[in-house]
């Protein structure tokens, strides 16, 4: 079954007298257990695209349904909570609350959730150890680097337990190496089940992903799968 | 929506306020001064308030509401002070014809005073308040004796050198012995005690009611001179009748005194119900003053509460972004920054409280009062309340962001 199903959405923002279309007429699924890669140059409209598949924000005109709901037009307050309880974030900032440390960090999204404080500790707990920042938990994020910075945001996006994880340029702001290793963290993520969407506008991170979508002046370029065979993509990418 | 949902949205807003508010302390203290100066305002405007209320029951039980005062100056004299100047003096002849003549009374007393030292071997109380009466001043005067006797009729009539003291007098000049039958020294005149009055303490805490000395009115007359003039303080004998009975009494003064029919009284008849009234402006004036001054000044912290939370909200909008980004819905953030403006108003009127108590402390110096807890209690609710409508507007503002904005927001 589809987690995501978007049909002819289109978004157009009023700057001044002019008129933006962001997107236009986009159509899109994607199924539970997949690993998507959405691609494009900067100003391509992926991040209109993903602000609205996390709902943040929603579509001028279309349909958007997740997990079978229309969330088209929800108000603030559902859209809140379909963010709380369905949906993972990984920033390219991280976008941790400076004064809390990683384990309340964690919590947070279990607190807007109203989940009970014992069950909440030991849910944040697993998703810390889970990451690998057992021993970090009650740190905070001054006094993390920032791949441990980035894997205590994955923990927080996985504590829920959501439908899709919506990591946008989760690497950015990280050397390569952290970076490889965040991506390794993706993957095995990947491997336990978990549906990842992935935003990214660098060819070698997206190639991490079993599907890539690329965005182009607010249209879908191009929506194709992956071949999982190392040999294969390589080749794949020196020959588009 | 559920009450534990409600519970954990409410602590977390506590916990981020009070971050917040750790992370700012300097500039959160100086912002609660409105509230500081506010809180300090209501607190001792109802201790003064309350003081002057208890101070002003026990000075008016002191003196008697059924006592009628009648002397050549009103008590609330204002401008006119220099045609009360030019009276005629009340005299003894004036009391006698009155005591003689008067029918509604139940007992009448002349009294004068003057200010002396009195010793007593080496011990000695300057500014004693010597006062010159008769037998029935106890009956007047609505004080009692504390042991002794008061001095008697024939003492009274017959000038005798006996005097009655206040309790101040007694403690100051008989450290260690009893004062009655002692010998003590009026001015050069000698006196011997008879009695000591209970104590009464102050009144309004201008004057203590203590320090004083009663010597009959004609030893009086004859030693600190024949042409004081004297008031003459006449209890009546039914309260009901106070009206009446200041009628009659007019009308034996103007007689005695030769008034001519239509000319103006060349005396005055005082009585309580002129110093409730004039105590009741006072009042009002005071509470006036007080809640003018604490208006101004929550309304001055409250203004200043908003702005420093449209400051704290602009500052952590991204922090919003992400807050809401993870599922915080309006009603949260809503909450939070609440919260976050109601702690800092009422850290203020803690301070407040804080500081108003030995302040209190020093009122009471003047006033019998101490700091009510129901103004404590009021105080803590108006801060509450001056911090939750201050933080509203940011507050709100907070609430509406929209996330992917505020998300972006550096």
């Amino acid at each position: 079954m589809n987690v995501i199903n978007i049909k002819n959405i289109s978004k157009t923002y009023v700057m001044g007298e002019e008129e933006v279309h962001a997107l236009q007429r986009v159509s899109l699924q994607i199924d539970r257990g997949e690993y998507v890669a959405i691609m494009g140059p900067s100003g391509s409209g992926k991040s209109t695209l993903m602000n609205i598949l996390g709902c943040l924000d929603t579509p001028t005109t279309g349909l958007y349904e997740f997990n079978g709901v229309n969330v088209s037009d929800m108000n603030d307050n559902d859209l809140a909570k379909i963010r709380n309880k369905e949906i993972g974030f990984v920033f390219q900032t991280f976008n941790l609350i400076p004064r809390s440390n990683a384990l309340h960090n964690v919590e947070l999204p279990l607190i807007y959730g109203g989940i009970p404080s014992t069950e909440r500790k030991h849910l944040a707990e697993e998703a810390l150890s889970h990451v690998q920042l057992a021993d970090r938990m009650h740190h905070k994020p001054n006094e993390l680097s920032g791949g441990q910075r980035q894997r205590v945001a994955i923990a927080r996006a996985l504590v829920t337990k959501p439908s899709i994880i919506l990591a946008d340029e989760p690497t950015g702001n990280l050397d390569s190496k952290t970076g490889d290793e965040i991506m390794a963290l993706f993957e095995e993520l990947h491997g336990q089940g978990n549906t990842i969407i992935l935003v990214t506008h660098e060819e070698y991170i997206a190639e991490h992903a079993h599907r890539i979508i690329r965005i182009r002046d607010g249209s879908i370029e191009r929506d194709e799968l992956v071949k999982k065979d190392g040999e294969a993509r390589s080749k794949m990418a020196t020959a588009e | 929506m559920k009450v534990s949902d409600f519970t954990y949205e409410v602590k977390e807003g506590m916990a981020i306020s009070f971050q917040a508010i750790r992370a700012n302390k300097m500039r959160s203290v100086l912002t609660t001064l409105g509230i500081v100066i506010g809180i300090v305002s209501v607190t001792l405007m109802g201790t003064a308030i309350e003081g002057l209320n208890r101070g002003f029951s026990d000075s008016v039980a002191k003196l008697g509401a059924d006592v009628l005062y009648v002397q050549k100056w009103p008590w609330f004299a204002g401008r006119d002070w220099w045609k009360y100047r030019n009276r005629k003096d009340i005299k003894m002849a004036d009391y006698k014809a009155l005591a003689r003549q008067a029918t509604m009374f139940q007992a009448a007393t002349p009294a004068t005073g003057t200010l002396k030292t009195v010793k007593y071997q080496n011990n000695s109380s300057t500014g004693v308040w010597i006062i010159g009466s008769n037998e029935k001043y106890l009956e007047i005067g609505g004080s009692n004796m504390d042991y002794g006797r008061f001095f008697s009729q024939a003492e009274a009539d017959g000038g005798r050198p006996v005097c009655v003291i206040g309790s101040e007098i007694a403690d100051n000049l008989f450290p260690h012995a009893t004062p009655i039958g002692k010998n003590l020294k009026v001015g050069s005149y000698t006196f011997r005690v008879v009695g000591v009055l209970a104590k009464q303490g102050s009144f309004l805490g201008m004057f203590s009611l203590d320090n004083r000395v009663i010597i009959p009115m004609q030893a009086f007359l004859q030693r600190f001179g024949a042409r004081h003039g004297i008031d003459i303080d006449v209890k009546v004998s039914n309260i009901k009748q106070m009206d009446d009975a200041k009628e009659e009494l007019r009308g034996i003064m103007r007689k005695v005194r030769h008034v001519a029919p239509g000319a103006e009284d060349d005396f005055a008849i005082n009585q309580q119900e002129l110093f409730i009234q004039t105590f009741n402006t006072i009042g009002i004036v005071v509470a006036g003053i007080g809640l003018f001054i604490t208006a101004l000044s929550l309304f001055v912290g409250a203004i200043g509460i908003m702005n420093i939370m449209f400051v704290s909200v602009t500052e952590r909008t991204k922090e919003i972004g992400i807050r809401k980004a993870i599922g915080a819905r309006r009603r949260v953030i809503l909450l939070q920054f609440l919260i976050e403006a109601a702690s800092l108003s009422l850290i203020g009127g803690v301070i407040g409280i804080i500081i108003s108590y030995p302040l209190s402390l020093l009122v009471n110096q003047i006033l019998p009062t101490s700091m009510p807890v129901s103004v404590v209690v009021i105080s803590i609710v108006i801060s509450l309340i001056v911090g939750v409508i201050s933080g509203f507007l940011p507050a709100n503002r907070a609430s509406k962001m929209d996330p992917v904005d505020a998300l972006r927001y550096e």
